[in-house]
């Protein structure tokens, strides 16, 4: 081993930081460092200065101000008097709402699509091709404003339905859709256990979850059963018990009823409320969103080699069951990774929300707060803070997951 | 993650980096034109006509002062902004001035760091309902669904008035006037609330007008006026005396009609002599030349003829002068002395 470059005896130069490859990319990532580092504080000085010219501090005490508008969408209490931190925080239930019931529709559709555009049948395939292109290639708050648009202007206002030959009617005397939204039925608790409902939905869910665990077990069971006899248990009847009867048992207990939408006044009463600026964004959220995830599945199931489902049919499996069993296991691995991104990119793209006036959290504390109290960098600084907390959440749920459906390498 | 630290430095970077210097009217003159932020249209107030000239109430305020400090009552560049951007706009010095129908509030003044130069127009706000609703009270409208645009007073002044009544609301909350007048319109909403100024130039461009009535309910004080930057007196001043210049030019009787003649020689009034530049050196004082008022008032005319042309009882807006007529005519208009 001599192959030393530099002659011996001579020193170090400081041309050789430039030239010397042993040296060279330390010299750049250390003048990087400080380009970065003066960037930074040059960024911080300057916000500090001009804060200062326009003679404002930087204060979160605005948070614990009452804030002095009202939000028509709340999922906790709060009202006019409540302060800005609450408000903020009703944005932010709001935003996971939309984030949630979004996410869960543009998987639906996008596995849908993303299978069927590969279907034989060439009418479904075109027809997926069409719902693929459509919405990938219009800007996503176009198709927000119009169904949002299409919702205002092409359904009935709530007085259509007065009168004595009202010239719109309720489906099923149950649902009633307006230009203000979709009234449906709610079920309500005449010997709730607890004050609050949302408790009192937490109970009912744990009892669900409980059943659907023990359904698992019962599974894992006839499986056991299966390896060591060769025949499965019938299992649905008591699977299906177990599945509804706990559940339905604590509604009963719980006295549980329908409480069907109804005119009252200017807008109907009763019911839940589906607002229209909830469903135009959580629609054109999932549409828009889905398209991308078709493409994704579609591009997962290409992935799987033909030899796969050639041999999976040559095995005399049913398409049916080769893509459940064979195919869509495999391509899995190969979809979640950019399924993650899709799923953030959509928590993100619902700040969209006030061009329909949804209340999301980008317009109670970074659009209404931030109006009212003149507090523009620490809202946007908490906004973005808030994001990147959910975004972060998001994708290390989902990592895990993504674990545990990856190729176990023995 | 570091990537989103920059990406985040850099937005923050993005709302400091604009901050203008103290000295607007340097950067006013040197630019050569005015950045005015007006309404992102509201007929009658500011809204650009056929020919995508900006007209209006709040536009003429703008154009005033630009004939003031730039001689031209074209050289302004018209900024839209939203009840929601309109402060940013400002305090960010992407704009010298907004006349956007602002509510002069305390704070808005003291806590958001801005300079009213004055109130344009005394204003408060009012209900708009179809009249096929059959309401004739504000307080009727329990459990009706709302439109307010967000980002102003009038969604505040909202949550009091219903909660101190006791009745309930549905806010839709909405960013500009159009979107609003849509909403109204396609039924979505019972009511629309907003200035009474505002409310009389959206209901002028509906189809049928008198389709609709404005409750007698005046909810609030709204004085609306334009406004500066705090921190920079000397600009807020320019401002603040060009509204001032054409109140009093029509408590004088100085249109533009006989403004040539008034301005050729010192007449017999010494106010207005100093306030057309014919004697002392007012324009001096804050570094304009002595005309500055002459070409002010030439821009649009006087207070008065302003009113008339754009919003008053000839033109489809219809409104009277009421609280903003003169003080000598029982109304709230008074500008301090030229001297
Ligand atoms: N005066 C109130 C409300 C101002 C406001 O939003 N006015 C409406 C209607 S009067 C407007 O100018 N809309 C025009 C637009 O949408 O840009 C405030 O300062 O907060």
């Amino acid at each position: 081993m001599t192959t030393m470059t530099d002659p011996p005896g001579q020193g170090f130069r400081l041309s050789q930081l430039i030239y010397d490859t042993r040296y060279r990319s330390l010299t750049i990532q250390v003048v990087a460092m400080i380009l970065l580092m003066l960037l930074f504080s040059w960024l911080v000085s300057n916000t500090i200065h001009n804060l200062q010219n326009l003679g404002k501090d930087f204060d979160f005490g605005f948070l614990w101000q009452p804030s002095g508008y009202d939000i028509n969408q709340r999922l906790i209490d709060y009202n006019s008097q409540s302060t800005h931190g609450r408000a903020a925080l009703v944005g932010i239930l709001n935003t996971l709402l939309v984030a949630a019931l979004g996410c869960a529709l543009a998987t639906v559709l996008g596995v849908i699509a993303g299978v069927l555009r590969l279907s034989n049948n060439w009418l479904v395939a075109r027809l997926m091709a069409f719902y693929v292109e459509g919405f990938r290639n219009v800007p996503l708050l176009l198709w927000i404003v119009l169904i949002f648009a299409l919702m205002t202007e092409g359904t009935p206002a709530p007085s259509a339905f007065r009168g004595d030959t009202p010239s719109a009617s309720m489906l099923f005397d149950a649902v009633a859709i307006t230009n203000r939204g979709v009234y449906i039925p709610a079920i309500h608790f005449n010997a709730a256990f607890f004050e609050s409902g949302l408790y009192n939905w937490l109970l009912i869910i744990a009892v669900f979850a409980a059943s659907v665990f023990a359904v698992k077990r019962i599974g894992h069971w006839a499986a056991v059963k299966q390896e060591a006899t060769g025949d499965r248990p019938t299992t649905w009847y008591l699977t299906l018990g177990v599945l509804i009867v706990p559940t339905a048992i604590l509604m009963v207990l719980m006295g549980a009823y329908f409480d069907l939408p109804s005119l009252q006044g200017f807008n109907f009463g009763g019911g839940v409320h589906l607002r229209g600026s909830l469903i135009a964004l959580w629609l054109a959220l999932s549409l828009y969103t889905g398209a991308f995830i078709a493409e994704i599945v579609r591009g997962g199931i290409l992935a799987i080699s033909k030899g796969q489902s050639e041999a999976a049919f040559a095995l005399g499996l049913r398409p049916g069951t080769t893509m459940n069993l064979v195919i869509l296991p495999q391509a899995l691995r190969v979809i979640i990774p950019p399924l993650i991104s899709q799923f953030l990119n959509l928590t993100k793209n619902s700040s969209l929300a006030i061009a329909v006036g949804y209340m999301d959290a980008r317009s109670t504390l970074g659009g209404i707060t931030i109006n009212q109290t003149g507090r523009e960098l620490e809202g946007m600084l908490l906004l973005g803070l808030f994001y990147l907390v959910l975004s972060l959440l998001i994708s290390g749920v989902m990592n895990v997951y993504n674990n545990s459906v990856k190729l176990k390498e023995r | 993650m570091k990537k989103t630290v920059i990406l985040g430095a850099l937005t923050v970077a993005g709302l400091a980096a604009g901050a203008a210097g103290a000295a607007t009217l340097d950067d006013v003159k040197a630019r050569g034109s005015l950045n005015c932020g007006v309404s992102t249209g509201l007929t009658g107030f500011s809204a650009p006509d056929a020919n995508g000239v900006w007209q209006g109430f709040d536009v003429a305020v703008c154009r005033a002062v630009a004939a003031a400090v730039l001689g031209d009552p074209m050289a302004v560049e018209f900024v839209p902004t939203t009840g929601q951007t309109r402060f940013t706009a400002l305090a960010s010095g992407e704009i010298d001035v907004l006349a956007r129908n602002t509510t002069w509030t305390f704070s808005r003044d003291v806590d958001l760091k801005f300079e009213f130069i004055g109130v344009n127009y005394y204003d408060g706000q009012g209900f708009m309902v179809p009249k096929a609703l059959g309401v004739s009270s504000a307080k009727e409208l329990d459990g009706a669904t709302v439109c307010i645009q967000t980002g102003t007073t009038t969604e505040l002044n909202l949550a009091d008035f219903f909660r101190v009544n006791n009745i309930s609301y549905e806010p839709v909350p909405i960013e500009t006037n159009a979107e609003a007048q849509q909403q109204y319109l396609a039924g979505a909403c019972d009511v629309y609330t907003t200035d009474a100024s505002g409310l009389a130039a959206t209901r002028a461009s509906f189809e049928a007008p008198g389709d609709h009535v404005i409750l007698p309910e005046i909810i609030s004080k709204e004085p609306l006026g334009p406004l500066v930057r705090h921190g920079d007196s000397e600009w807020g001043d320019i401002v603040r005396w060009t509204l001032n210049a054409l109140v009093a030019a029509e408590e004088y009787g100085v249109t533009s009609a006989n403004i040539g003649e008034l301005s050729a020689a010192p007449g017999n009034n010494p106010e207005i002599n100093r306030l057309l530049g014919t004697e002392g050196e007012l324009g001096a004082m804050f570094g304009l030349e002595a005309d500055w008022a002459k070409k002010a008032i030439m821009a649009n005319g006087n207070y008065g003829e302003i009113f008339e042309k754009t919003i008053g009882e000839n033109t489809p807006i219809g409104l009277s002068r009421g609280l903003n007529a003169q003080w000598t005519e029982g109304g709230l208009l008074y500008s301090p002395p030229f001297r």
